[in-house]
């Protein structure tokens, strides 16, 4: 399982969403809303990069469409979600 | 906004539920009285429904509305003498609602959906051939709308399909309100536990690798959940993975049946069907009302009034999703509606963890309907239809249909 003491050594991660896969279910902004908000009714990052955070990547494995995308700002490594 | 703090709190539920119709009493409380007061049928004072899209919306959000602090707590306002006794995912907060989401948020998400596509296609054409095999009339619901959720959550949990009739009789009595006694309904519930706690044991001489598999995996090798979760885990999942969609497939065709000009554009364009499916969630009121209290941890103004701490609050998705503020022309069923962000699903953390699989089985079940049984008519009466009556949800015994001819592929 993923946790946020993965990467913290490199600082940042990269925080995307995927508006046109996000079903606007709410999951990830009532999970963490540091991170992510709904906009027009869809998920949208508050910021792109953020420290390392369990919430972010709660959020990100409890998204049922999987539209959300965390990875290492330096080498892009997917964070969450894992299989 | 004004809300007269000396009128008696409504009994609620309003009405018996008739058929698919929303009591008009909600149009009313949305323009005027948006939080309103109402008394349970069971608890002490009253509780508040809020009943505008918006406030529905932001309610299911809201953090500071507690879903287990209601747990045990006798005063508590409910549907049922037992609600307030029954832990399980659904009246959790997080973060121990996080950890047992977790635990099963990848078997229903978006892609392992589309991996079980051909697997439920397959379930919806043996279906459909039996009731073609037969000929009109047939019974939709035994055909259909039952199996092939129960087929679905049987094979994805791990539970014997041959269990069904058992199974079947105690997840309808554990969603009764007042169809049965308390202590039938507790029954019931004791019952389906007792099931799948002999399902949690056989695996642990035989791993498997469904999902009731992987959750007594989580407990036994990650101690990620305890044996009463892993056990309310299992009947929660049986009974919400098959009773929601087993019931809408046969509104959603009672519904088309009573709309003919939206069946019609189906059968023209079935590559409509996902959005009517969309159109549909939300048009019918799958609950016939009540649904679980939140207790507010704190004073919370909703709507211009305040919510004082340790009041329950109630939402209804029904009424949300025909606010005139959130869709237009709400109370007209339009299959070719786009922009639609229902709250049949609900919202926030606790939006449906099948969701996906009940947008599949729907879709596959609906686009095999429009397509293969061409001329679709009612085959009784509609003022004889059997309607099941005292359930959290609304839905039909049995669904008679006739067809043209055959169909070809």
């Amino acid at each position: 399982m993923t946790d946020a003491s993965q990467g913290a050594a490199d600082g940042a991660w990269r925080v995307a969403v995927d508006r046109d896969v996000c079903i606007g279910s709410g999951m990830c902004a009532s999970l963490d809303p540091a991170h992510f908000q709904l906009v027009d009714h869809k998920s949208s990052p508050v910021s792109e990069t953020t420290e390392p955070s369990d919430d972010a990547v709660d959020a990100a494995e409890n998204c049922p469409v999987e539209a959300i995308l965390i990875t290492r700002a330096d080498t892009g490594e997917a964070v969450a979600p894992v299989e | 906004m004004t809300v007269d703090a000396t009128a008696e709190p409504r009994p609620f539920p309003f009405n018996q539920a008739d058929r698919l119709d929303i009591d008009p009493i909600y149009q009313e409380l949305r323009a005027s009285e948006p939080m309103s007061r109402i008394k349970l049928p069971y608890g002490e004072g009253s509780a508040w429904l809020a009943t505008r899209y918006e406030d529905v919306r932001a309610i299911n959000a809201d953090p500071r509305l507690s879903r287990s602090a209601g747990r045990y707590r006798d005063d508590v306002p409910r549907m049922t003498r037992d609600d307030n006794k029954r832990p399980s995912i659904i009246n959790t907060d997080p973060p121990d609602h996080t950890r047992l989401r977790r635990l099963v948020a990848k078997a229903f998400t978006a892609r392992r959906m589309e991996a079980l596509r051909p697997r439920v296609q397959e379930m919806v054409r043996t279906s459909i051939d039996a009731m073609i095999a037969q000929g009109p009339p047939a019974d939709l619901v035994s055909h259909l709308a039952l199996p092939l959720p129960i087929g679905v959550i049987c094979e994805l949990l791990g539970v014997p399909y041959e269990d069904r009739d058992r199974f079947r009789e105690w997840s309808d009595g554990v969603l009764s309100t007042t169809a049965l006694p308390p202590d039938e309904i507790q029954r019931c519930y004791t019952d389906l536990g007792t099931y799948l706690a002999g399902l949690v044991a056989r695996r642990r001489e035989e791993p498997t690798d469904d999902l009731l598999g992987t959750l007594v995996a989580a407990r036994d090798e990650g101690d990620k959940l305890s044996e009463q979760e892993l056990v309310v885990f299992g009947v929660t999942l049986l009974v919400a993975g098959h009773e929601t969609t087993a019931n809408q497939l046969g509104n959603f065709v009672y519904t088309l049946l009573t709309h003919p000009d939206q069946l019609a554009i189906l059968e023209r364009h079935p590559d409509l069907v996902p959005q009517a499916v969309e159109e549909l969630l939300r048009f019918i009121p799958l609950g016939s009302g009540g649904g679980f209290p939140r207790i507010a941890t704190e004073d919370i103004e909703i709507a211009g009034v305040t919510v004082r701490e340790g009041e329950a609050v109630f939402v209804s998705g029904p009424s949300a999703n025909r606010d005139a503020a959130a869709f237009d022309d709400p109370d007209t069923l339009d299959v070719t509606r786009t922009d639609n962000p229902h709250m049949a699903f609900g919202h926030g953390v606790h939006h449906c963890l099948g969701a996906q699989l009940a947008r599949l089985e729907l879709c596959e079940a609906l686009s095999a309907v429009v397509t293969r049984l061409p001329g679709l008519r009612m085959a009784a009466p509609e003022d004889e239809l059997p309607w099941k009556l005292g359930l959290r949800v609304r839905g039909l015994r049995a669904l008679p249909v006739a067809w043209d001819g055959i169909a070809h592929d």
